[in-house]
């Protein structure tokens, strides 16, 4: 186990290194291939009435003027060993692992990231927890009813709830939850400047059930199914000529089979979310990683849209992981092979 | 004699004391106000004034803040914004309407003393202005908030006119400044703590404009910290901050070092007790909120989005809270007289006559996104003539047979094919390019489309040169904001061909009008205003004259004024609502 998990660990590392040189590459290296030169990088990063020479500076300060393996040697040293900066007056060091400076905004990327991960991780877990007792429930219900009412109309509310976007059911329940009946808070709200946990839960309620709407209606489906391939299974109808009560049936030898796909879905669906849920972040207007992430990209702010990548792609890494490990310990063949 | 001249001084004393009373009593009761809503209420008077203090102001902007330090924010709305935390030498006084455009000294004294040669500027700093810390402010702050400013590498967003202007026989930054003191910069003296007087390497008639910089607001040497001064600014004005969670909000409370007996001129109302700014929300949530009285301004001044629009409109009741806002901008397509057959004026003519305004009108949401424009300079800046050479006003849909005539005269007869560019972010610009592409396919013109993205339009597309010419940009959708209500502001960086850069970057997309640059130059030089205003209204006519651009629309915004709101006016120096004077009920 321990040689499987070192194993895991390795390969993980060695994908964010690969993640980092191909966001890097295109981010920094595709313009310049499309005919982009050094000051026209810097022009992005000027007032509007910035002269020739201005624009040269910005490029020579940014580092666009020296090579691009230099470049992304500087970014790699910031992650590994930190960096210096200039604010003016003074130098600030960047500590380890640094994800480099915003070219626009001139504060340090991973500070930010920091900062915002609360507003995301309360996000996610929230709405996980929504989608998932929800999502199973429902899914395990329509199973054992199949075709009945229950199971049409949730399969019907699933469909809608995959097809519509967030940013639709989003504004649409601030609209009517929010400004109408004033039962929910408005856009806008931070939840982490909440006084109490209960006053969190109310910032938050409205995105988790926006968001958990979309991953609920999918883990129905995905529930549904899998619980009507293993409800058809012969342990099952052994199960039940043994004579062991039908809550048992169902939920240990039933559901527990099913849920293995799910948990593997749920796993990378949660890395997914935790690198920034984009879509419910602007519509929720949610300073979070999702927020941050569309605004250096608007900006074009590289070492943000850099930082943000890396940021993601470790989570995501990192479920994988998990769930890998998660597989090693629920499925023994795995750790063999 | 002794008594005759007493007598004399006292009836000039007292014929000056008239006049000036007969000036204020004048700017009193022509400043209108209204309390009764309704469509415009907030247009050109005051929506109910009130003197009431308290409450708090909630605000909110769909973007973030370019940098709340003063030496590095080029917003529209910021610069409005600014002056409740930052008091430069000079400032667009807080007055409705066209009042909104006059310049009024705020640190300073009075407004600029120029030298003859209006290379050399005096200003005498107001006594008695202090920084939230309680200490004075002195011209040498000023100095130094203007030196830092000149430092790009740190503050690479700000307006460029000091560097530009100002001789600085190579001085970089304070911050690489040998000098104890930092403020080793020859081109600003302060021989005594009041007195600061900038020397230009050309002359600038319109040096006051460049004083109304938030670069001009005083910034104490010792708090400077570069790029992260804007975590904290120090304020000197009638507001400081309380927290700042840069990227997400700010929360401002009143600062208790300003002394409103030292403001007399700017024509602030600091009425709340506290203003709350949320960053990065979503715009159409912004519009649902300021609906719902959850919100009370939309900080960007821009107007509400286009599903807002149709609502508020066609709701008498809301329509009632709703002003239409003139905006010192122009949308306009400018022709790249380096792609034939472009830099035939005739096809440039020809173009001109046979653009259908309307549909560039309909692009922009028709009358409630602007009027016609019949040339480039928006109206309302002073020395605005109205230039209607090509009946842009009688025949919005143009003029078929003149179109043909023109392209006869250009060698055309059967019209040409040329691209036309647009940034793909913006999908009035796509439908703009549309409309004209209908409108010229009448007269056998052929557009083909092309669209790049925003943030390289200027760098690496329309605006640069060799690449326009070698992918045929003939026509270029772009559109301009003036800094500052002013001529200068809004034409130097449009229509002036020097400042056309091969390297790209360009906000002048291809105007080349050699008249132009020699009236830009005259009017540089053009100490009295009034003179001066003239020739900015004759710097549009020869643009018009040569067909270099096509003027679309002269921006509108639709801006929503919640009813909790008192002291609302429109400030033209801004075009939006004016942020010193708002109240809450």
């Amino acid at each position: 186990m321990r040689a499987y998990v070192i194993r895991r660990l390795i390969v993980s590392v060695l994908l964010l290194f690969i993640v980092s040189a191909v966001a890097f590459a295109i981010f920094f290296v595709v313009p310049r291939i499309a005919g982009a030169s050094s000051d026209d990088m810097a022009a992005r990063y000027v007032g509007k009435s910035a002269g020739a020479a201005q624009i040269h500076q910005t490029a020579v300060h940014l580092g666009f003027t020296d090579p691009l393996y230099l470049q992304y040697g500087r970014f790699v040293k910031g992650i590994l060993v930190g960096a210096d900066y200039d604010t003016g007056p003074s130098t600030v060091h960047c500590p380890a692992p640094c994800l480099g400076y915003s070219f626009l905004r001139q504060t340090p990327v991973l500070p930010d990231l920091l900062d915002r991960l609360p507003v995301t991780l309360s996000l996610a877990s929230g709405a996980a927890v929504i989608w998932l007792l929800a999502g199973v429930a429902t899914g395990v219900l329509s199973a054992l009813k199949r075709g009945s009412v229950f199971d049409r109309s949730a399969m019907g509310v699933a469909l809608a709830g995959v097809s519509l976007p967030i940013f639709f059911t989003g504004l649409l329940s601030l609209s009517v939850f929010s400004y109408a009946m004033g039962w929910a808070a408005p856009g806008g709200t931070n939840p982490m400047e909440a006084a109490n946990p209960a006053q969190w839960a109310y910032d938050l309620l409205l995105p988790w059930i926006t968001l958990a709407f979309l991953f609920a209606a999918a883990y129905a489906r995905l529930t549904r199914s899998g619980m009507l391939e293993t409800m058809g299974e012969d342990y099952i109808r052994t199960a039940r000529a043994k004579g062991l009560p039908e809550h048992t049936v169902v939920l240990r030898h039933g559901l527990r089979a099913a849920l293995t796909p799910i948990t593997t879905i749920f796993g990378l669906d949660l890395g997914l979310l935790l690198g920034g849920a984009i879509l419910t972040e602007s519509t929720f207007s949610l300073p979070g990683l999702g927020q941050y992430a569309v605004l250096a990209i608007t900006e074009n702010d590289l070492p943000k849209v850099l930082g943000v990548t890396m940021f993601a792609a470790f989570f995501i890494i990192a479920a994988n992981l998990v769930v890998d490990l998660l597989y090693g310990v629920i499925d023994p063949r795995v750790r063999s092979r | 004699m002794k008594n005759r001249r007493s007598v004399a001084a006292v009836a000039v004393c007292a014929a000056v004391t008239m006049v000036l009373a007969g000036c204020n009593s004048k700017a009193k009761t022509s400043t209108k106000s209204t309390s009764k809503a309704g469509f415009n209420a907030a247009v050109g008077k005051i929506f109910q004034p009130s003197d009431k203090k308290g409450g708090t102001l909630k605000f909110a902007n769909s973007g973030d803040w370019d940098s709340l330090d003063p030496a590095d924010t080029y917003y529209g709305f910021s610069w409005n914004f600014v002056r409740n935390y930052g008091r430069s030498l000079v400032v667009f006084k807080s007055a409705p309407g066209a009042g909104g455009t006059q310049l009024a000294p705020d640190l300073a004294e009075t407004l600029g003393k120029p030298s003859d040669d209006a290379k050399t500027w005096t200003y005498k700093i107001r006594k008695g202005v202090k920084f939230e810390d309680g200490t004075t402010v002195t011209s040498k702050d000023v100095k130094y908030a203007v030196e830092r400013s000149l430092d790009k590498t740190v503050f690479p967003d700000g307006p460029t006119y000091f560097n530009d202007f100002l001789d600085l026989q190579g001085y970089t930054s304070p911050y690489k400044d040998s000098d104890p003191s930092k403020l080793g910069l020859k081109a600003i003296e302060t021989p005594d703590d009041s007195t600061i007087i900038f020397h230009l390497k050309q002359s600038f008639s319109g040096f006051d404009y460049f004083a109304q910089l938030p670069s001009t607001i005083p910034v104490p040497v010792a708090k400077d910290t570069g790029s992260k001064y804007k975590e904290h600014v120090v304020s000197s004005g009638p507001y400081k901050f309380d927290q700042n969670n840069l990227g997400k909000n700010f929360t401002m409370v009143r600062n208790t070092s300003y002394d409103p007996a030292t403001d007399p001129a700017s024509g602030r109302k600091p009425l709340v007790d506290r203003m709350e700014v949320a960053l990065n929300v979503n715009s159409d949530d912004i519009d649902n909120r300021l609906l719902a009285g959850d919100l009370d301004v939309s900080i960007e001044g821009t107007g509400v989005g286009a599903a807002t629009q149709g609502k508020v409109l066609s709701d008498p009741a809301l329509k009632a809270k709703a002003d239409s806002a003139d905006i010192a901008r122009t949308w306009f397509a400018v022709f790249d007289t380096d792609v034939a057959p472009f830099d035939n004026v005739h096809c440039r003519k020809a173009v001109l006559y046979a653009a259908d305004k309307t549909g560039y009108q309909r692009a922009y949401g028709g009358s409630t996104g602007g009027t016609i424009a019949t040339s480039l300079m928006p109206p309302l800046i002073p020395g605005y003539k109205k230039t209607d050479l090509y009946e842009f006003g009688s025949k919005p849909d143009g003029d078929v047979s003149k179109a043909k005539d023109e392209l006869k005269q250009c060698g055309q007869p059967s019209g040409f094919s040329t691209n036309i560019s647009y940034r793909v972010e913006r999908p009035k610009e796509k439908a703009t390019a549309e409309a004209l592409q209908a409108s010229l396919a009448r007269v056998g013109i052929k557009l083909t489309i092309k669209g790049f993205p925003k943030g390289d339009y200027a760098a690496l597309y329309a605006g640069k040169p060799d690449y326009a010419k070698s992918h045929q940009l003939g026509i270029k959708i772009y559109g301009w904001g003036a800094d500052w209500p002013d001529g200068f502001g809004f034409l130097d960086q449009i229509v002036d061909s020097r400042v056309i850069r091969a390297t790209g970057g360009n906000t002048n997309l291809g105007i080349k009008v050699p008249e132009a640059d020699s009236l830009l130059d005259k009017a540089l030089q053009t100490t009295d205003k009034g003179d001066r205003e003239k020739i900015w209204g004759q710097i549009d006519q020869v643009v018009m004259e040569n067909a270099a651009a096509l003027p679309g629309i002269w921006a509108k915004g639709l801006l929503y004024r919640p009813p909790t709101l008192t002291n609302v006016f429109v400030n033209n120096g801004f075009g939006m609502y004016d942020y010193t004077v708002m109240g809450k009920k």
